[in-house]
């Protein structure tokens, strides 16, 4: 057993550091925070030119022969400069799943198109009607010779105002229980019959209601096999749940502290001083802890080949909700001026606890709610019965 | 980063589950209440060199890792027993540390017994005074307490031990606790100066890693227990483990205790890697875990429902246990004031 955590990165951060400071433009971030569209395409084209998307896949999908730790050392210091590439994060969920259960053909095309950065694919599981009930999909998908006709509706189909293509649950049987009569599409936004509505979020990310009206696709854009799209999706789900990510440098407790440590309140004390914001600080630190080795064990799960499914439940859960206490706690340790946005002259911290607090309340939603979580868990690590009517 | 146990821990770890759970059956436990100690239990323990397990060979104990102690603690833990295995492993180890600290004979000789199983040594946590160390965990049992008192650490010694006993009073944790020191026992000073001062900080700590382990393995029977009745007792018709709430009561349960776990096998791994984060790290799983193990304790507790508050039912033992044990190092808010200036202040040295 040891906790050793070796910045594996270390020998390639200066050169991701440089490749930024050459090809990353400044006014990127303040467009993705004013616009809401957590993806930017020349930032996105550049990434692919250099072969950073293709790092570690095989040549014969298109992969590069860009050092992989260099590949993830640029994308670490793009997420660090603030910049959101939720895009590459779906589209990569999606040829990733597309590696494990995709056709030859698919694989050849699908993640070739996109490693060069013309295929650029959005999640379409929710809709109206269903979110964490992802199974229970109406979308439906009906077969016309080698063409399936697709009508229905996605909800919070998030950047497929730049995406080339929404990866579709939809409905192919209606007479087996609901887990078992869907397929996995890949819907070309270009298609006739796709439209799109903008839907504005709390958060400030623009995500959009996307429509599906007798909307053709070959079958060779269908993922998987006929009724199996249950079980593409399960692994999709894996790569979304668990990802272990364990970002570096100072924690927010660090960074709150010192921000505590450095201003005072109208006493002329510094937050800091007070003890009750000390604790707060200190609470907040080891919570942090917690989710990062509950991050870390999926981490260290995925390395040694296992698939963390439970353990990316745990992560996620814990994670969610503590984010969710520890930028509450935080903006209250603010007073009045906690409730300041970015953009605000004298917000603390740039406005970034009030913009965490409103952007973290998705986290115990999205990617199955905390709730599905818990029944994961309670069920998976407990041996509890099954608890929902299973249809 | 690499979490799987060695095969030597593995063994460690069954060998342990085996022995606690045949020698600390729930029957056993109950028999030392309210006294809270078990002298044959104790003289087992003390037999097969578990207090000593850490101690450097040289000084003849086991010379194994906090991170070994810490699965033992773990192990015990789970059981419950009624010896005081965290106290006098974390004071032995103490006495083992102070060679180098201008240590006077008495303290080369509380070691030997200690190390030869003959003294039962445990450690205050809380400052004394006037020269009381009150309510030391094991005071009632102990041959020795060890305690800081200004620049000099000392031992309190008299006639006690496990063989004669102090009167204990009545508590939650039903512990041996005892005041010891002035008026009661003889005081004899083992070391001072920076060197005993560092020592006994570094006890502190250890007892704070340990602890936190003992209370992994506590809040996990707990919580077994809790999922066991769930899945045997019915209301309405259905088996009450398949209520929802019931459900998420045990999965929020379940992932604070394998982060806590996680936390203090991270805090044991770095006090023998010598990591300058052992100290934060250490306080961190001892405030982390004991706030988790009362909560899950509880949460089982009241999926036992109207039994669960009966002393019939064991779940009561882990309860109260669970609460008090911690106690013994003071309110968990100083223990989040301290953390803070560990965490944050040390760019201002």
């Amino acid at each position: 057993m040891d906790f050793v955590t070796v910045d594996d990165l270390a020998e390639h951060r200066q050169g991701a550091q440089s490749w930024l400071d050459t090809h990353v433009r400044p006014e990127w971030a303040d467009e993705q925070y004013r616009s809401g569209t957590h993806h930017t395409d020349a930032l996105h084209q550049q990434l692919a030119r250099d072969g950073i998307l293709g790092a570690g896949w095989p040549a014969e999908y298109g992969g590069s022969d860009t050092d992989p730790d260099f590949a993830r050392a640029v994308l670490d210091a793009v997420a660090g400069s603030g910049l959101y590439g939720d895009g590459w994060a779906t589209t990569n969920m999606v040829i990733r799943t597309i590696r494990h259960s995709g056709t030859e053909a698919q694989k050849r095309a699908v993640i070739a198109g996109a490693l060069r950065g013309e295929i650029l694919i959005a999640l379409g599981y929710s809709e109206p009607d269903s979110g964490s009930d992802v199974a229970a999909a109406k979308t439906r998908a009906v077969r016309d010779g080698d063409e399936w006709v697709i009508d229905g509706q996605k909800m919070f189909t998030s950047t497929a105002q730049s995406c080339s293509h929404v990866f579709v649950l939809a409905r192919t049987n209606t007479d087996v229980p609901k887990h078992k009569g869907l397929t996995m599409f890949l819907v070309p936004t270009d298609a006739p019959g796709f439209e799109l509505q903008p839907i504005y979020t709390l958060g400030g990310q623009r995500t959009n209601a996307t429509f599906y009206s007798d909307l053709r696709v070959p079958d060779s854009l269908r993922i998987g096999g006929i009724d199996e799209g249950w079980r593409v999706m399960r692994v999709a789900l894996v790569f979304e749940r668990g990802g272990g990510r364990v970002s570096a440098g100072p924690t927010l407790a660090e960074k709150a502290a010192a921000w505590a440590m450095s201003t005072e309140r109208a006493d002329g004390s510094t937050y800091y001083d007070d003890p009750v914001n000390r604790e707060r600080l200190a609470r907040i630190a080891v919570e942090g802890e917690v989710g990062r080795l509950l991050e870390l064990r999926v981490r260290w799960m995925n390395a040694t080949g296992e698939l963390p499914g439970l353990e990316g439940s745990m992560a996620k859960l814990f994670n969610s909700e503590a984010a969710q206490r520890h930028y509450g706690e935080l903006v209250d340790m603010l007073g009045s001026a906690g409730a300041l946005q970015p953009g605000a002259d004298r917000a603390p911290l740039n406005g970034d606890l009030e913009a965490h607090f409103r952007s973290t309340v998705v986290g115990t939603i999205y990617g199955g709610a905390s709730e599905i979580q818990r029944d994961i868990i309670a069920q998976g690590r407990l041996g509890l019965p099954k608890n929902r009517p299973q249809n | 980063m690499d979490l799987s146990y060695t095969d030597e821990q593995r063994d460690l770890r069954e060998s342990l589950a085996t022995f606690f759970s045949k020698e600390s059956t729930p029957e056993r436990v109950r028999a030392a209440e309210p006294f809270g100690f078990d002298p044959e239990l104790w003289n087992k323990i003390a037999a097969m060199g578990l207090p000593s397990m850490a101690v450097p060979h040289d000084l003849g104990g086991g010379g194994a890792g906090l991170l070994d102690l810490v699965l033992t603690a773990e192990e015990f833990g789970r059981r419950i027993p009624p010896a005081p295995l965290i106290e006098s492993a974390v004071a032995t180890n103490l006495l083992g540390r102070l060679g180098g600290a201008g240590a006077t004979a008495t303290a080369g000789e509380l070691l030997a017994e200690a190390v030869a199983g003959d003294s039962l040594i445990t450690m205050a946590l809380e400052p004394l005074r006037a020269g009381v160390a009150q309510l030391a965990p094991a005071g009632a049992v102990a041959d020795a307490v060890l305690a800081m008192e200004g620049d000099e650490l000392v031992a309190f010694r008299s006639g006690v031990g496990p063989r004669s006993p102090l009167e204990v009073p009545p508590n939650l944790g039903t512990s041996p606790l005892a005041d010891r020191g002035a008026g009661i026992d003889e005081r004899v000073v083992l070391a001072s100066g920076p060197g005993a001062r560092a020592a006994y900080h570094r006890a502190r700590q250890e007892w704070q890693v340990l602890m936190a382990a003992a209370l992994v393995g506590l809040a996990q029977t707990a919580l077994d227990m809790g999922s066991a009745y769930a899945q045997q007792r019915q209301a309405f018709g259905v088996l009450i483990a398949w209520f929802q709430t019931v459900q998420h009561r045990l999965a929020d349960a379940v992932t604070d205790l394998e982060g806590a776990r996680l936390l203090t096998y991270e805090a044991g791994w770095s006090a023998d890697d010598g990591s300058a984060h052992a100290s934060t790290l250490a306080s961190m799983a001892f405030l982390f875990t004991s706030q988790v193990a009362f909560r899950i304790t509880a949460e089982s507790l009241h999926v036992h429902g109207g039994y669960g508050y009966t002393l019939e039912y064991d779940i009561q033992l882990f309860f109260r246990r669970a609460k008090a044990w911690p106690l013994a190092i003071g309110d968990p808010r100083d223990g989040y004031q301290d953390l803070a200036a560990g965490l944050f202040e040390h760019e201002e040295r």
